[in-house]
């Protein structure tokens, strides 16, 4: 429960922080004129409508995760809760997964100084680490089915294969938008502005997903416990 | 303009229901009169708040109808009116609160004396366990449920032996002393329910749940269910006695204990197997 | 310019959008079946929406039928009136009324009213709705399985719910779950949508602060529900798989009907916080865009601006942002923490200051107002009492202590049907008799509406305002019978056969609506581009009914404020928010 009130408070104070800035408190409604109040941070480049999609759908995929970490830690208080044993092939795959995120933001930093041969490359290398990171956690539950950790038979395995699906299923999302990308940049002369954009989305989307898969490892090996124990307290 | 009567005959229509209905709260059988006097003012609070809204926009709807030549007034905001109404807002809101929050306060402690019962909810009826001389009731887990042991009691626990069980619905209180209900599911949301004590609580499958009461008038009180538990939760009821400490005492020694029906259902089974 | 204050840096944003970015169909499946443009998307949403509403009101029937005369009808039994009754709760709450808010008015007024030609994202906006109509069909096909739909009433609450003694234990709760999880994925696509244009396809002069309230109101309840539909996300997923993997998520151990379940150590008041953790959001997803709504027509119908726009922004956010706080209240007596009680009375009771602000705010419009009685205006004021008389039995239920003898009776029921049934229904039809002609170029008949007003508005308060009485006496709710009980007057029975008579009467007297509806397609009144004379941009496009991309060559220039109404000094009694300021004018 607290994970999600950290969470809201996050999200409210940045939504209210925003409107204040763009002047709910003021009354220029009153006013008169083409343009009766137009102010921009230091005048810089507003943000493409891209750009606060992600960011939306990042707080959306952010609530989705913060709830499961709260049930996690709700229902792990129960005295039948028995975590697995943690896959050695998840270190691997944490490896791989953060190799992605840096290549996609190498992509990035290509992208705006126009080199398309290394973007290219970079990106190629993000998308098939993120696929091996895929292939790394069917891996991961293969090896726990094969040591009879079932999702019936303990909730805690049942929320390790919940949690990694999830996150397995924003990143197979996320390939497909990468899939595009690849291919427009495949097919592009030069990159243009639209393409760096579309370079840095994917990159914003990788580093968030990495973000969210270090938190989930940290819980499912147990780094997360004092969190959990921290939580009871203060709700108790 | 009829928009306008209309309004007023909403607000005469509910006044006039409120005080002609025939449905009204059961008479009280417990020691929550706070409750129902925290009701009633809320009721007198909105009440007045409502009639006030209505009628006013009733006015509002009459006096600046459109006549032709009508103009309305450019008025963006007033500040110091939308204050102050904020400002009563609150308090009354407050008013409200307070005492509600008080009467909690109390709904959730429980008094140290209070005699400890516990209710067993499962699909679609109510049984019953009171503590035996040990005046402790015994653990219990759904494990241990089977044909003789229909509500789970743990076999092992000495405690558990002189628990009184009562298997036929009917619960029986003394008048007067304050009790503390725990609440056990064996399979499904249920919830202990007798309107005329107005307290509440939902049975959680898993956990025990509680609240307490002390009742106030000698009676017979029906018990329902009111959390939804399948096709049979409107035929999920039980009885609820309060009578006097002596009818209470003798009703007790007449219960069976946990041992005594665990004895008798194995003489049973056996000399079943005899014949 | 007459703010002086505006930094002069500030490049003001292009009234033009290039050409390429506008979606353009190129065939008649394109431009009225996979169409990418909103003003379609929102009528196949709208159109879906009351088709399984209608749905829902024959289900309501089934069940006042069973309430009024119990084993009297041969069809009726107790699976049948538990299925009715969790059908009936839930397309209502989330097929019928956050789809047609958001998909059906949110799709038309939003690019409409902020100077846009289009949602940000149309290719997503129209995957959006193709989900929601899969989610609808999946959720109706469970009539067609072994079993038929669950009963398990529209909380869903396990273990009950995926267990034997439930109709539709089969089929029909995995169904429901899979069903909700669609709409959910469909609804986070449109929901992105409706934020991102707001935040990005404003048009030129478009503060947030020029924004019309209908606006701020779809745009806050899209963020909420963004933000609280992940809570229903989770436990749908994860009820799904305790029915179908038996894992023990929300499952306790048990025994049901003498049978002992593999389940073990789950909590069910997991999952109650969780589904509440969206459920109450819900209500304000379903009531800030009937608030917005409701501001814009009595302001325009007042003709008169709307009083204390500030505070009516601020309201919503503060409600907005409270709203995520307050899901306890549902769970007073279940068992969760006692002391949780004093934490969620204190919210819940906290958010009747800012809602009872709005409501003094909508009153304090009619003051120094030029009433025109048309049936929009009617409908927003039937609006009105109908939400303040449920609003105020919200402060018996959100006040802890008055929740315990209350809670789980027809009192609810009662309550929530006023404030989020009839409430925000009563919105929608006046809703659509306000923009009907701006969506087809002609009026609807205001004599049938009117009649259809009376009938929908008194009747609807004759249904449910009695019913708090019987919830007061003790009824609980989610009985299909009664039975022989003590402290139930014979009264009650007669009165349960006066509510469903009128009931029956309310659900006919909709065919009045329809018949309006259709009949006006084709021999309404035409209507001008602006029969209403508002203010606001959507009455201000070249077109009626407005054409692709919305306003022609040219985006609108937006000069100020939505409800400039009656502004002393102006010829018209109203200024269209476009028009550009005349020099030397005073400015209001
Ligand atoms: C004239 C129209 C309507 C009538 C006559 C009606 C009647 C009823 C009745 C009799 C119940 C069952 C109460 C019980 O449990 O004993 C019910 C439940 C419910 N209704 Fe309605 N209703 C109507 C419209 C609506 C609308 C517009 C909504 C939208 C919010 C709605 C939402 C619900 C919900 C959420 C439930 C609870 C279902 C459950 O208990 O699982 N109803 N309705
Ligand atoms: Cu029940
Ligand atoms: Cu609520």
């Amino acid at each position: 429960m607290s994970v999600m009130g950290l969470f809201f408070i996050f999200i409210a104070t940045v939504a209210i922080m925003w409107l204040v800035r763009q002047g709910v408190m003021e009354s220029p409604w009153l006013e008169e004129g083409e343009v009766a109040h137009y102010r921009r941070a230091g005048g810089a480049e507003p943000p493409t409508a891209g750009r606060v999609g992600l960011a939306v759908f990042l707080a959306v995929a952010g609530c989705l995760f913060s709830l499961l970490a709260a049930a996690f830690f709700m229902r792990g208080d129960a005295p039948d809760w028995q975590m697995p044993p943690i896959p050695g092939v998840l270190w691997v795959n944490t490896f791989l997964l953060a190799a992605s995120s840096v290549a996609l933001q190498v992509a990035v930093f290509a992208a705006r100084r126009a080199d398309a041969e290394r973007v290219k490359t970079a990106l190629l290398v993000g998308a098939v680490t993120a696929a091996l990171f895929l292939i790394g956690q069917i891996w991961a539950w293969r090896e726990l089915l094969e040591l009879r950790f079932f999702a019936s038979s303990n909730a805690a395995n049942a929320f390790f294969y919940l949690l990694t699906g999830v996150h397995a299923l924003h990143l197979i999302g996320g390939l497909v938008a990468l899939a595009r990308t690849t291919d427009k940049v495949r097919g592009a002369e030069r990159v243009t502005k639209a393409l760096t954009t579309s370079v840095e989305l994917c990159a914003i989307y990788w580093h968030f997903l990495l973000f969210v898969w270090l938190l989930m490892f940290a819980m499912l090996i147990g780094w997360a416990d004092g969190f959990g124990a921290i939580c009871r307290r203060l709700l108790s | 303009m009829s928009i306008a009567i209309a309004m007023v005959l909403v607000v005469a229509g509910s006044i006039l229901f409120h005080v002609l209905s025939p449905w009204r709260a059961t008479p009280i059988a417990s020691n929550w009169g706070f409750i129902d006097d925290t009701m009633g003012l809320t009721f007198l609070v909105t009440g007045a708040g409502f009639v006030a809204v209505i009628l006013f926009m009733a006015y509002c709807l009459y006096r600046f109808r459109h006549v032709p030549g009508r103009r309305a007034a450019y008025e963006p905001e007033n500040q110091k009116l939308e204050a102050w109404l904020g400002i009563v807002t609150t308090i009354a809101v407050i008013i409200l609160l307070a005492p509600g929050l008080l009467v909690w306060g109390q709904f959730i402690t429980v008094p140290k004396d209070a005699m400890v019962i516990e209710a067993v909810g499962v699909q679609w009826s109510w049984s019953f366990r009171l503590p035996g001389a040990d005046n402790q009731l015994g653990s219990s887990d759904v494990r241990y449920i089977d044909t003789t042991n229909s509500m789970g009691l743990s076999p092992a626990d000495p405690k558990g032996q002189d628990d009184l069980l009562i298997a036929s619905s009917e619960l029986h209180l003394p008048i007067g002393k304050p009790v503390k209900v725990l609440l056990r599911s064996i399979d499904v949301l249920h919830d202990f329910y007798v309107p005329e004590i107005r307290a509440k609580m939902d049975l959680v499958p898993g956990v025990v749940t509680y609240f307490w009461f002390t009742p106030t008038k000698i009676g017979e009180y029906e018990i329902l269910c009111a959390a939804y538990c399948g096709t049979g939760h409107p035929q999920m009821r039980g009885k609820m006695v309060i009578e006097s400490e002596a009818d209470f005492e003798t009703w007790r020694t007449a219960q069976q204990t946990f041992e005594q029906s665990r004895k008798s259902d194995a003489s049973r089974d056996k000399r079943a197997s005899a014949q | 310019m007459t703010d002086a204050s505006v930094p002069q840096n500030v490049a003001p944003p292009p009234a033009e959008v290039p050409d390429v970015d506008l979606y353009h169909a190129h065939s008649w499946i394109t431009k009225y079946v996979f169409s990418q443009d909103a003003k379609v998307i929102a009528i196949q949403y709208a159109g879906t929406a009351i088709t399984v509403g209608i749905l829902a009101l024959v289900l309501s029937w089934v069940i006042r039928l069973q309430l009024a005369f119990p084993g009297a009808i041969p069809f009726i039994d107790a699976n049948v009136y538990y299925q009715s009754v969790t059908m009936h709760g839930m397309i209502m709450v989330v097929y019928m009324l956050t789809a047609i808010f958001l998909g059906g008015f949110g799709n038309y007024l939003i690019p409409l009213m902020v100077g846009a030609r289009d949602m940000v994202f149309p290719y997503v906006n129209m995957l959006s709705y193709w989900v929601y109509l899969i989610a609808t069909l999946v959720l109706v096909s469970s009539y067609f399985f072994p079993g038929g739909p669950t009963g398990a009433g529209w909380t869903l609450y396990p273990p009950q719910s995926i267990l034997t003694g439930t109709p539709g234990h089969e089929y029909g709760i995995i169904l429901m779950l899979v069903s909700l999880i669609l709409f959910i994925v469909g609804f986070t696509m449109g929901g992105l949508n409706y934020v991102v244009t707001v935040l990005q396809a404003r048009t030129r002069g478009m503060t947030l602060m020029r924004m019309p309230l209908t606006v701020w109101g779809i745009f806050s309840a899209a963020v909420m529900a963004l933000l609280a539909f992940p809570g229903l996300f989770v436990a749908c997923v994860m009820l799904l798989l305790d029915r179908t993997l038996g894992t023990s998520f929300f499952m306790p151990s048990l025994v049901e009907l003498g049978e002992r379940k593999d389940y073990v150590g789950g909590s069910p008041i997991l999952f109650q916080h969780l589904f509440w953790f969206f459920g109450h959001p819900e209500v304000y997803i379903v009531a800030l865009p009937a608030f917005g709504i409701v501001s814009d027509l009595i302001s325009v119908h007042a003709r008169k601006n709307i009083f204390g726009y500030r505070m009516m922004v601020w309201a919503i956010i503060a409600i907005g942002v409270l709203s995520m706080v307050v899901w306890g209240h549902h769970m007073y007596i279940s068992g969760m923490d006692p002391w949780f009680g004093f934490f969620f009375a204190v919210t819940t009771l906290a958010i009747a200051v800012p809602t009872a602000l709005k409501v003094y705010n909508w009153v304090l419009t009619l003051w120094h107002a030029d009433i025109h009685f048309t049936t929009p205006m009617l409908f927003a004021l039937g609006f009105l009492v109908t939400f303040v008389n449920g609003g105020i039995t919200g402060l018996y239920l959100g006040n802890v202590i008055v929740d315990v003898p209350l809670s789980a009776t027809l009192f609810v029921v009662a309550h929530f049907h006023m404030v989020m049934g009839i409430a925000p229904v009563l919105v929608i039809f006046g809703a659509i008799y306000h923009w009907y002609p701006k969506i087809t170029g002609r009026m609807m008949d205001e004599r049938l509406g009117k009649i259809h007003f009376w009938i929908t508005f008194l009747g609807a308060y004759a249904i449910f305002f009695p019913m708090h009485y019987l919830g007061v006496l003790g009824m609980p709710r989610r009985f299909y019978e009664m039975g022989e009980t003590a402290f139930v007057p014979a009264s009650a029975a007669t009165l349960n056969i006066v509510i469903t008579v009128i009931a029956l009467a309310v659900g006919f007297a909709q065919s009045i609506f329809f018949y309006n509806l259709f009949k006006s397609l084709k021999y309404g009144a035409p209507a001008g581009g602006n029969p209403w004379r508002a203010a606001s941009l959507e009455w201000q496009t070249p077109e009626t009914p407005p054409g692709h991309g919305n306003w022609g060559k040219h985006l609108p220039v937006v000069y100020r404020w939505p409800y400039a109404y009656s502004v002393p000094g102006a010829p018209e009694d109203y200024l269209p928010q476009n028009a550009p300021p005349v020099r030397g004018e005073r400015s209001p």
